[in-house]
C-alpha cells in the first residue's frame, strides 16, 4: 500500500518497524491518520520514538511475533469476528485440502512431508483436494544436494548445500501466488472439516492470550486491547493496517512473519482497500527496484526464476514448470521471450528458442552467504561490492571478512573507502593476528562512485513507486555511475573477446550493449535503459505496457511488471506533478509497477457484486452505465470484466479468472488464507523459538524452525538454545542519524555529530544485574566474536516474564565500523549465520549473548577470550587456518 | 538623535515594536545584504532521496557547476518537502571531504594503495573477468548443461538505480556469473 494511504486507515499496528526513527518521512502519514482519529500501536521489544507516538506501546520478546500474530488469528477465529463476505468470496477459506494433510498439532511441531535427514519439507500433502498444485512446484525443486558446483571448469570441488526447496518459487510465489491446477473443491459455508477455514481455526486454537503472555511476555489485558482496536476497526465500514520493515524479515521464520500478518488482513478484509493492507517498509532507495529487476541469484527480472540445471531442459519445459495456467503468470512464455529478446536482440529467434540456453544454470543455494563460505574455501576468486559494506552490514562480519582475504581479486565501488575495501590494511583479525596484510592475496581496485545527484535514473521506493533523479552535476575526478561501469567494463570485454569462436562467448558476443553515450565521461544513457526495460512492439516503438507483449519474438521487454513505464515513449518515471494539482492518490507523480497501480489487488475495495463495501472506503468499484471499473486509481483487474464473469471452460491465464478473483496473480484469484504450495517451512506460520533463545518452546517440542538453512565452519559458531552462557537476548536496530553499514553516514560531519558512538541499550534491572554503568563500556560476546560499547541504561529496555523467567534483551544500532569520522565496533560481528528457508535471509533480529562491565580484551587476547565462551558454552572451537581459511562442516 | 545605543538590538527589542526580537530588532546592513545560496543558484534539479525507501523529492540547487543545496521538494506527494537528518545532510554525502575521487589500488600481498588511472584499472579489470571466467567456466555439472562461471560473485548495493542494476544482471548472466546477489537478500 502507499504510504499516504496510511491517513486513510483507522488503525495502524506498527511491528517488526521503528518506523518514525528509520522511516521519519514516512511516518508523517502515520500522524495524518492519528490526527483523524485512528488508532496507533506499536508492537516492538523496546520502547521507541515510534511507541513515543502510538496510543499503546506492547512490548514483547524479539522472535515472538508468529505467537502473538496467531493469537490475533485465534481471536478472530475464535469469536466470530472476520468479515465473512469477505472472507467467503475472496480468500481460500472455503478451499478444501487433502486428507492426508497433517498439521504440528498432530504432529508436535512438524506439518507432514517432514524429511528429519535433510531438514526439508515435501509439500505433497499440503495441496487442495483434487487439483495439481504440488506437481507443478515439485517439478520446480532443485537438485539433491551435492550438486551444487561440485564438476567442470577444473574446479576444486565445493562443499554440498543441502538446498532442496526450489530456489526462486517463494519470491516468484511473492509476486503472487503458486501455480494451482485447477480450481479446488469448495465448501461456501465453510464447515467441511478440511476446510482452510477449519483447519486454520484448529492449527491456531492453542495460541491463546494465556499462551501470548506465556511466549511472548505480553500481558492478556494488553493483548485484547490490540485484539479490540484491530477488529473494530475492521469491516465495511472501516480498514486497518500492518506496518513491518526488517524486525520480520531476519528471523529463520521470517517469511512466515509477513505470511501472518496477510492472514489476519486477509481474515479482517482489509487487503485491497483504502486504508488496509500491509505495508512493508523497506530500507534502500531501491531496494524494492533490486528485488523487482533482481540483482539476486535466483531471479530473473519481473520474478521469473532463472532456470535451473535439472528441470528446465528447453524453455517450453520452463515456461510449463513454472507459470501455471490462471491469473497473469499464465502468459509467463510473453513475459521470458521478450526478456531473451531485450538481451539478445536479433540473435533471439525462435530457432534457437530465443537464446534460452545463454542463460546460465542454477544448481542450488547461491545466496550472499553460501558464496561467502565458498570464498573462504578459495573456490571464487572474483568479487565485485557496488554499494555494499558486508564486513559490516552482514551479520558475522568476521565471515565476510574472511571471504575478502581469499579472493584472486577485489572490486569495491562505493563513495567512500569502507571497510569492505580496507579490510587488508585494518580490519579487526589484523590486530588479532588472525590474518596478516603481507600473506593476503587479494588484490583491491576501489573506484569511486558517483553520487545520485551526478547520474540519471530511477529508484523504486517502498510501495513500488518509481521515481526519476536527474543529473545536477558532473561526477568530480574518476567518479563514475556504476551504469558507466557496468557498460564500458561490457563494451571492453566483448572488444577483447571479438572474433572468438568459442560459443561460451556467444552469449557474452551476442548480447545487445549499444545504449547512446553522451556528455565528457560517455555516459551511457540512463532513459535509453529504462526504454529497454518498458519494453518495444513489433514497430519499435515503446509498448503502453505488458499486455501488449507476445510470445513469438515480435516484442522486446527488460523487465515485465515495469512495462509502460516507458509508454508513449514518456519517461512516465520522471513525472512531477505537484501534489497541490492532484489528489492523495496522486497518479501523475511517478509511476508504479504494475501499469501505474497504487494499490494492488483493488477490486476487493468492491463487494462481489462491484459495489463500494461502503461509502467511506468507496475506492474502485464497477461502474454499470459505462460496463468498466473505476475510481481514483488505475482498477487492478481487467477494465471491463463484470463482477458476475464466470470464465469459459478451457480459458487460461486473467481470462481463468471469474469477476470475483480479485488477487489476480495468484492461481486462483484468492487471498490465501493457506499456501498449499511455495514454502519451505510449511503451509501455515507457526511459531517456533529463535535458532538462538533462552527459553523452550512452549507450543511444541520443535524448539526452532525444523526447515531453517545453517552454514557451518570455524567461522560461524552457534550460542546453543537455552545455555546460560549466553542468557540474554539481543536485537539489532538502526537510528535515523544513520544508514545502514555507515557507508554513506558515518563519513558525513553532520550525522556523526548527532550519533558520535556505539552504544548498547540495557535496563536498569540488567545493568544492576551485571554492573554495568551508564555511560561506561560494556563487552557484548557470543560465539562469533566480543565488541564494546558504551552502556544506556535506560527503561525503554524492560525485562519481559517470559516461561515463568525473567529474560533480559540488549539493544545495539548496527551502523559502525573501523572507518569514517565516528567509529566503533560493529553489532554485525556478534551475529551468526542462520537462514530462513524459503529467501536465505539471517536471523539478525534475534541471537543471545553475555554481556559484562568494562572494555574488550585487545589483540590475540580477544580471540582467547570467545574460545574460552565457546569453551564454557560447549562449542566447538572457533580457530582459524592459515590466512583465516576453515572448512564448511557438514550437517550431522 | 541617532547613537551607538539604538544600533544594539537588545534595546531597539526592549523600545521597538518586536518585544520577540524576530524581526526589525535584529536586522543590520550586513543581514539585509545577505540572500540565500537557494535563491542565488543557476539552476535547481529535481531528485530523490538516497537513503532509505520512503522516497522523498529533493531539490538540488547547483551554482557554478557545483552542489550549493539539497532541500525537500514541497511538490513531493509522499515527503511534502520534508526530510529526514539523513536526506538533509545529504549534500555532505557528495561535498564531504573524505568521499574518495581517485582509484585506489592494492597489489596482492602490499602493505599500501597505490596510485592508478581510470582507463588502466577498467582494462585490468575486465583482463580478470576475462581470465577467471575461463580458468572457471562449467559447461556441466553432474551431467546436466550449466553453461556458466562460479568463480565470479557480485553483491550489489540497494542504493543503484533500476538501471544500473538492469545492466549489472544483463552482464552477468551473459558472463554465466550466477552468483549475483543484492542487499535485497540481506
Amino acid at each position: 500500500m502507499p504510504q499516504q494511504d496510511l491517513a486513510n486507515s483507522d488503525c495502524i499496528v506498527i511491528q517488526g518497524s521503528n518506523m518514525a526513527e528509520a522511516h521519519p518521512v514516512g511516518f508523517q502519514w502515520v500522524m495524518e491518520a492519528k490526527a483523524r482519529g485512528a488508532t496507533v500501536i506499536h508492537v516492538d521489544p523496546r520502547f521507541t520514538r515510534t511507541s513515543a507516538l502510538a496510543d499503546l506501546h506492547v512490548p514483547l520478546r524479539a522472535g515472538t511475533d508468529i505467537a502473538f500474530l496467531g493469537g490475533l488469528i485465534n481471536h478472530v477465529l475464535q469469536n466470530g469476528l472476520e468479515f465473512r463476505e469477505y472472507v467467503v468470496a475472496y480468500t481460500n477459506a472455503a478451499a478444501i485440502l487433502r486428507d492426508d494433510f497433517r498439521d504440528t498439532e498432530d504432529l508436535d511441531g512438524l506439518f507432514s512431508g517432514y524429511d528429519p535427514d535433510k531438514g526439508e519439507y515435501d509439500e505433497t500433502t499440503w495441496q487442495y483436494e483434487g487439483t495439481s498444485v504440488t506437481a507443478a512446484a515439485g517439478q520446480r525443486q532443485a537438485p539433491k544436494p551435492g550438486a551444487s558446483g561440485s564438476s567442470g571448469g577444473g574446479q576444486p570441488p565445493s562443499a554440498p548445500d543441502a538446498e532442496e526447496h526450489s530456489e526462486g518459487s517463494s519470491e516468484q510465489a511473492g509476486s503472487g501466488g503458486m501455480p494451482v491446477g485447477g480450481k479446488p473443491e469448495r465448501d461456501e459455508s465453510l464447515q467441511h472439516p478440511r476446510c482452510v477455514f477449519q483447519v486454520l481455526k484448529r492449527h491456531y486454537a492453542r495460541y491463546t492470550p494465556e499462551m501470548v503472555h506465556e511466549v511472548c511476555g505480553v500481558e492478556p489485558a494488553v493483548f485484547r486491547k490490540v485484539a479490540d482496536a484491530l477488529t473494530a476497526n475492521s469491516g465495511r465500514e472501516r480498514t486497518s493496517a500492518f506496518v513491518y520493515s526488517v524486525g520480520w524479515t531476519h528471523h529463520t521464520v521470517g517469511v512466515q512473519y509477513v505470511r501472518a500478518a496477510g492472514v489476519l488482513q486477509a481474515l479482517l478484509g482489509n487487503m485491497g482497500r483504502p486504508g488496509g493492507g500491509i505495508l512493508a517498509l523497506r530500507g534502500h532507495a531501491s531496494i524494492q527496484g533490486s528485488t523487482d529487476i533482481p540483482t539476486l541469484f535466483n531471479l530473473l527480472p519481473g520474478y521469473i526464476p532463472m532456470p535451473h540445471a535439472r528441470e528446465d531442459r528447453d524453455l517450453d519445459d520452463f515456461v510449463a514448470e513454472a507459470s501455471g495456467s490462471v491469473g497473469y503468470w499464465g502468459n509467463m512464455r510473453k513475459y521470458a521471450v521478450s526478456l531473451l529478446k531485450a538481451w539478445w536482440g536479433d540473435a533471439a529467434q525462435p530457432e534457437n528458442d530465443f537464446c534460452f540456453d545463454h542463460l546460465p544454470r542454477l544448481t542450488g543455494d547461491h545466496s550472499s552467504y553460501q558464496t561467502i563460505a565458498q570464498q573462504i574455501q578459495g573456490t571464487v576468486p572474483g568479487y565485485f561490492l557496488v554499494g555494499e559494506n558486508p564486513v559490516v552490514g552482514h551479520a558475522n562480519g568476521k565471515m565476510a571478512r574472511l571471504g575478502l582475504a581469499n579472493l584472486d581479486w577485489l572490486v569495491v565501488r562505493d563513495l567512500q573507502l569502507i571497510e569492505s575495501a580496507t579490510f587488508w590494511q585494518n580490519g579487526p583479525e589484523i590486530e588479532t593476528g588472525e590474518l596478516v596484510t603481507e600473506q593476503i592475496p587479494t588484490e583491491v581496485f576501489f573506484l569511486p562512485a558517483a553520487a545520485h545527484v551526478e547520474k540519471d535514473g530511477s529508484f523504486t521506493n517502498t510501495q513500488r513507486l518509481l521515481q526519476w533523479h536527474s543529473q545536477a552535476v558532473e561526477p568530480p575526478g574518476d567518479c563514475r555511475s556504476d551504469l558507466w561501469f557496468y557498460f564500458h567494463l561490457g563494451r571492453r570485454i566483448r572488444e577483447k573477446l571479438a572474433g572468438s569462436t568459442d560459443p561460451r562467448d556467444r552469449p557474452v558476443l551476442e548480447l545487445t550493449w549499444d545504449y547512446p553515450t553522451h556528455g565528457p565521461q560517455d555516459e551511457p544513457s540512463a532513459h535509453a535503459v529504462l526504454r529497454e526495460i518498458s519494453g518495444t512492439g513489433p514497430d519499435g516503438t515503446a509498448v503502453s505496457g505488458y499486455t501488449e507483449l507476445a510470445d513469438d519474438g515480435s516484442t522486446s521487454c527488460g523487465c515485465w511488471i515495469y512495462s509502460g513505464v516507458f509508454a508513449d515513449e514518456v519517461n512516465q518515471a520522471n513525472r512531477k506533478k505537484p501534489r497541490t494539482e492532484q489528489d492523495l492518490v496522486a497518479l501523475e507523480w511517478g509511476w508504479a509497477w504494475p501499469m501505474n497501480r497504487r494499490v494492488l489487488y483493488n477490486r476487493a475495495s468492491a463487494d462481489p457484486e462491484g459495489r463500494p463495501w461502503s461509502e467511506r472506503k468507496k475506492y474502485v468499484y464497477w461502474d454499470e452505465d459505462e460496463g468498466k471499473w473505476t475510481g481514483p486509481d488505475v482498477p487492478d483487474f481487467q477494465a471491463t470484466k463484470p463482477p458476475d464473469f464466470v470464465p469459459a471452460e478451457g480459458a487460461t491465464a486473467e481470462d481463468a479468472l471469474s469477476g470475483t478473483d480479485p488477487f489476480v496473480m495468484q492461481g486462483d484469484g484468492k487471498a490465501w488464507l493457506y499456501v498449499p504450495a511455495g514454502l519451505a517451512d510449511g503451509p501455515m506460520p507457526t511459531h517456533y523459538e529463535p535458532a538462538e533463545s533462552p527459553v523452550p518452546n512452549p507450543l511444541y517440542q520443535r524448539q526452532a524452525n525444523p526447515a531453517r538453512k545453517e552454514l557451518r565452519g570455524a567461522w560461524n559458531r552457534a550460542n546453543p538454545a537455552m545455555d546460560e552462557t549466553f542468557p540474554f537476548v539481543v536485537t539489532t536496530y538502526r537510528l535515523t542519524e544513520h544508514h545502514t553499514a555507515g557507508g554513506m553516514s558515518r563519513a558525513l560531519e553532520y550525522l556523526a555529530e548527532l550519533q558520535p558512538e556505539f552504544f548498547c541499550e540495557v535496563s536498569p534491572q540488567l545493568a544492576a544485574e551485571r554492573g554495568l554503568e551508564h555511560m561506561g563500556w560494556a563487552t557484548v560476546v557470543s560465539a562469533r566474536n566480543a565488541i564494546e560499547a558504551r552502556v544506556l541504561v535506560t527503561e525503554r529496555m524492560r525485562p519481559l516474564r517470559v516461561a515463568g523467567r525473567e529474560v533480559h534483551q540488549v539493544g545495539l544500532p548496527y551502523h559502525w565500523g573501523q572507518n569514517g569520522i565516528t567509529t566503533g565496533d560493529s553489532a554485525n560481528e556478534l551475529l551468526g549465520v542462520v537462514m530462513d528457508p524459503n529467501v536465505h535471509i539471517q536471523e539478525s533480529k534475534v541471537a543471545t549473548c553475555d554481556i559484562r562491565p568494562g572494555r574488550r580484551p585487545r589483540g590475540p587476547a580477544l580471540v582467547e577470550f570467545v574460545e574460552e565462551y565457546r569453551r564454557r558454552a560447549g562449542v566447538a572451537s572457533g580457530r582459524l587456518g592459515p590466512n583465516g581459511r576453515a572448512p564448511i562442516e557438514e550437517r550431522s | 538623535m541617532k547613537t551607538w545605543l539604538d544600533a544594539w538590538p537588545v534595546v531597539r527589542q526592549l523600545t521597538g515594536d518586536d518585544p520577540l526580537g524576530r524581526g526589525d530588532a535584529v536586522r543590520s546592513k550586513r543581514t539585509d545584504g545577505l540572500t540565500p545560496r537557494t535563491a542565488t543558484a543557476d539552476r535547481v534539479v529535481q531528485s530523490v532521496c538516497p537513503y532509505c525507501a520512503v522516497g522523498c523529492g529533493q531539490r538540488v540547487y547547483v551554482q557554478d557547476e557545483q552542489v550549493t543545496q539539497i532541500e525537500g521538494d514541497p511538490d513531493s506527494p509522499i515527503s511534502r518537502g520534508r526530510l529526514c537528518p539523513k536526506g538533509a545532510a545529504s549534500k555532505n554525502l557528495v561535498t564531504n571531504s573524505t568521499r574518495e575521487t581517485r582509484i585506489r589500488y592494492r597489489r596482492p600481498y602490499a602493505t599500501e594503495w597505490e596510485d592508478l588511472d581510470l582507463d588502466t584499472a577498467m582494462d585490468m579489470i575486465a583482463d580478470r573477468v576475462i581470465r577467471t571466467r575461463r580458468e572457471t567456466w562449467q559447461d556441466e555439472v553432474d551431467g546436466k548443461r550449466v553453461n556458466r562461471t562460479m568463480g565470479i560473485a557480485s553483491l550489489g548495493g540497494a542504493t543503484l538505480d533500476n538501471e544500473e542494476n538492469y545492466l549489472m544482471k544483463k552482464l552477468y548472466t551473459a558472463l554465466g556469473a550466477v552468483q549475483v546477489e543484492n542487499q535485497a537478500r540481506i
